[in-house]
């Protein structure tokens, strides 16, 4: 890449279309409409090709970014996401839900002073464009090397590592617990965030290259891995974070309680939004409190709002700053009228007659960040208040599934039940068994997890090669 | 994986069914006291079905399910041929089956079903069992032959004493607690009567173990929506039970907790009435 004369700074991101905030409370659409052509032309021009290529460093997968956005600016759409593709199996998804603030773009030359290139924006863009326009093949597939390899779980782990051993010829079954693969990108991610027919067309084109993804298949219950084994070369486990957390606070089984997996798989596997078109049932009332600060959090109260509560409340015991949520997530939430409880702690969930009725929190003193990071902040006594509600999501997080390693002998675990697996080739304590994703790391984001399915996929092959 | 129907039969009118399912692959993994969890169609909700048979020889379970909602009505318009979208099993952890001595299952109504599989397993490990099973009238007793086959006794109980004693399944347990003891109890039923099984087997101190019929929705401890108390601790239905020590079991947090959607529940089902009436009253 040539930079005869210094390049203008643009200092800030071109805006991208989204549905107006008022409008998007009652339906679930996606709210981001992505970039026109136009618009990622204009985007694209802002980047300098930094020749350190920075921003590559930031993205777990090392996606090629200034070569991508280069292709972008001469108009080669096409060649801009086969650069993307070569490291990056699902560029629509992660366009849409990586955090880019602390990855790629947090690395961006340009953030320095100005905002960061929408790199997320544009990988979307190249990704929409692609299916749009029909050209969305699969690649070339080697002949085939008759090994067989079993993935455990469908998330974005088990997607990425399928793929790419299928790219190199081996023949993988997918095996998925519930009735609709894609792991969390199906089941937790919400519509109007990512559009399952995204998902489902990724899935899609998995299954032309040869995939094939059993469905309702528990593994640990109808096969164990040791079992799998017997017919399979080599197994990857990557079943997820999905154990939810509960406080263990007075009320918490009242009716009106909800994890937030429950209320997200009601609404995004069940499609409860459309019941009683659908069967399944969701309750939110009119006011609902959704404890917690994540992506979770967030996709959990503006689903609420979707579903017709008139307020909701999110409750946080950290600041602002904290908030582990992305931060275009936290904003369109604000923009639609979730309010923020920021420092506040749940107590104890007070209820009539088996039902919730309201949230008891207490206020944290010490709870803004300082400079060595985390404080542990600590309640105020006294500062107890209490919030009407119909319903209250817990969204505190997710623990290791203890199905699988239950039943798999000598399978070695971390002391909070991942499974203990090796960074760089997801190798476990057992021969010819990887992992990768959520159940080694706990819960983390899309992309790390790809990444993981990626780095076994490739001591998969070279395990099945010989090479040990 | 969908599943083929490959026999049905209404085994008491006008609302309990009987079904054979194809499925190779649960039914030799599958152990008395599980369950499966199914979704008739695209639109439809997940349910669990306990598991009344199963029979790895043939590559079958047997469910038997009684029509009282939506789902469950939709079920039995289903013919011998049909397929099931989704069957997802064998879920829960199985009963534990081991030699105590005496043996004595309790059913309520239907819920005499599941414990058919688990009589069995209770008499091939050397146990002496005996079944109290009960119901409103005569009409609705299911299973009582079969029951009979492999069980060492089966007394009958009615609401009216049209059949065997006069009294609830309680009363007749009582007894034969009072007359023979026991070493194990066991009650699958509804929850109303599985909470007064273990209230009339406190004063005995037998050990009575309860299967838990929560609303379930994932069925592999994702969604915690099945979430029980027992002995103070949460414990996730689907996947630390269905069985439970019933004397340790919270009864009012799960009769509670099993009525949170009542009201869309009875919506849904008059919906799906309305634009089935036709398959609805031809019965079968
Ligand atoms: C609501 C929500 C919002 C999120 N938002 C973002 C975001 O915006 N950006 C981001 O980067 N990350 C986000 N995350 C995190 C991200 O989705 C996860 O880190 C990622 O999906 C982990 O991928 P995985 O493949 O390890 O597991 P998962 O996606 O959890 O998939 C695991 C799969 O394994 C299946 N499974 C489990 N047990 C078994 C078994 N015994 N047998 C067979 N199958 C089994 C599960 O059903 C599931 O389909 C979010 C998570 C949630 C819950
Ligand atoms: C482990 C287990 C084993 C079961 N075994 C059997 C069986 O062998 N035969 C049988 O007929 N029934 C069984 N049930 C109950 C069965 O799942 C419910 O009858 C069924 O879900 C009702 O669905 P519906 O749409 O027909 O009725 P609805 O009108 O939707 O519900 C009627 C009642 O069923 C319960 N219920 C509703 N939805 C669910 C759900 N998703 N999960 C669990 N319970 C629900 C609620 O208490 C509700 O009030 C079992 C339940 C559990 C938890
Ligand atoms: S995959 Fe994620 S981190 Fe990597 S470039 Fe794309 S948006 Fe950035
Ligand atoms: S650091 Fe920023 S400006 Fe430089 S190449 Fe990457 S995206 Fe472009
Ligand atoms: S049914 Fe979801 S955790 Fe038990």
């Amino acid at each position: 890449m040539e930079e005869k004369k210094k390049p203008k700074i643009i200092p800030a991101k071109t805006p991208v279309p989204e549905q107006a905030p008022l409008a998007r409370r009652s339906n679930f659409k996606e709210v981001s409409l992505g970039y026109t052509k136009e618009l990622a032309l204009e985007e694209a021009s802002r980047c300098f090709g930094c020749k350190n290529r920075p921003c590559v460093g930031g993205c777990p997968v090392g996606v090629p970014i200034p070569e991508f956005i280069a292709f972008l600016k001469a108009g080669e759409f096409q060649k801009a996401i086969n650069k993307i593709k070569e490291t990056n199996l699902l560029p629509a998804v992660c366009g849409r839900v990586c955090p880019q603030e602390n990855q790629c773009e947090k690395f961006c030359t340009l953030a320095k002073k100005h905002e960061a290139v929408a790199i997320g924006r544009l990988e979307r863009f190249a990704a929409d464009w692609e299916r749009e326009n029909g050209k969305g093949g699969t690649p070339p597939l080697p002949p085939p090397t008759g090994k067989k390899v079993a993935v455990v779980g469908s998330g974005p782990a088990g997607l990425t590592c399928a793929y790419d051993l299928a790219k190199q010829g081996h023949k993988v079954f997918i095996f998925e617990a519930l009735h609709a693969p894609g792991g969390v990108l199906f089941y937790g991610i919400p519509e109007f965030r990512l559009p399952k027919d995204i998902v489902r067309r990724e899935i899609e084109s998995l299954r032309k290259m040869g995939v094939e993804i059993v469905t309702n298949a528990v593994i640990g219950k109808l096969i164990t891995v040791d079992e799998l084994l017997d017919d399979y070369d080599a197994v990857f486990i990557s079943t997820g974070a999905g154990l939810p957390k509960f406080m263990n606070i007075e009320g918490e089984n009242l009716n009106g309680v909800y994890s937030a997996n429950e209320f997200l798989t009601r609404v995004n596997l069940m499609r409860a939004y459309q019941f009683p078109e659908y069967d399944t049932p969701i309750r939110v009332g009119e006011r609902v409190a959704v404890v917690g600060g994540g992506n979770v959090a967030m996709d959990a109260a503006r689903n609420a709002l979707r579903l017709g509560a008139r307020e909701v409340t999110l409750v946080y015991r950290r600041s602002e700053v904290e908030l582990p949520a992305r931060k275009e997530e936290v904003h369109h939430a604000r923009e639609e009228g979730v309010r923020f409880e920021l420092c506040v702690n749940p107590a104890r969930i007070i209820g009539g007659n088996g039902w919730v009725e309201a949230i008891e929190c207490v206020r944290m003193d010490l709870c803004e960040a300082d400079e060595s990071g985390r404080r542990s902040p600590k309640p105020i006594t006294g500062s107890e208040f209490q919030i009407p509600v119909d319903t209250v999501i817990m969204a505190i997080g997710t623990g290791a599934n203890p199905l699988v390693p239950q039943n798999t002998k000598g399978l070695a675990l971390t002391k909070r039940g991942y499974i203990a697996a090796d960074e760089e080739t997801g190798k476990t304590s057992r021969e010819g068994i990887y992992a990768g994703g959520d159940i080694v790391t706990g819960s983390a984001t899309v992309i790390s997890a790809m990444g993981a399915g990626r780095r076994a996929a490739r001591a998969i092959h070279k395990y099945l090669s010989g090479e040990k | 994986m969908s599943a083929k129907i490959i026999e049905k039969k209404l085994i008491r009118p006008p609302d309990v069914f009987y079904y054979k399912v194809s499925a190779p692959l649960i039914s030799k993994k599958a152990r008395p006291g599980q369950f499966v969890i199914i979704r008739l169609n695209e639109k439809g909700e997940r349910i669990p079905l306990s598991l009344a048979d199963i029979n790895p020889e043939e590559g079958t379970i047997s469910l038997i399910v009684m029509a009282i909602g939506k789902t469950t009505s939709e079920m039995a318009t289903m013919k011998a041929g049909d397929e099931i979208l989704d069957l997802c099993g064998p879920l829960g952890q199985p009963t534990h089956i081991e030699k105590t001595g005496k043996v004595v299952l309790v059913g309520g109504g239907f819920g005499v079903a599941p414990l058919y599989p688990i009589a069995k397993a209770f008499k091939a490990a050397g146990n002496e069992v005996v079944t109290v099973m009960g119901a409103r009238s005569r009409d609705l007793l299911v299973y009582e032959k079969e029951m009979n086959a492999v069980c060492d006794r089966v007394v009958v109980t009615t609401d009216d004493g049209s059949r065997g004693i006069k009294g609830p399944v309680t009363a007749a347990l009582e007894q034969e607690l009072s007359k023979g003891g026991a070493d194990l109890v066991m009650a699958v039923g509804p929850a109303i009567m599985m909470k007064f099984v273990c209230r009339t087997t406190e004063p005995f101190k037998v050990k009575t173990i309860v299967s838990l019929n929560t609303i379930m929705i994932d069925g592999t401890g994702m969604c915690g929506g099945c979430r029980v108390r027992v002995g103070g601790e949460t414990k996730f239905a689907c996947a630390d039970g269905p069985d439970f020590d019933g004397h340790l079991v919270d009864w009012d947090m799960l009769l509670g907790r099993q009525k949170m959607y009542v009201a869309q529940e009875k919506e849904s089902f008059e919906a799906w009435k309305k634009r089935h009436a036709h398959a609805v009253s031809e019965g079968e």
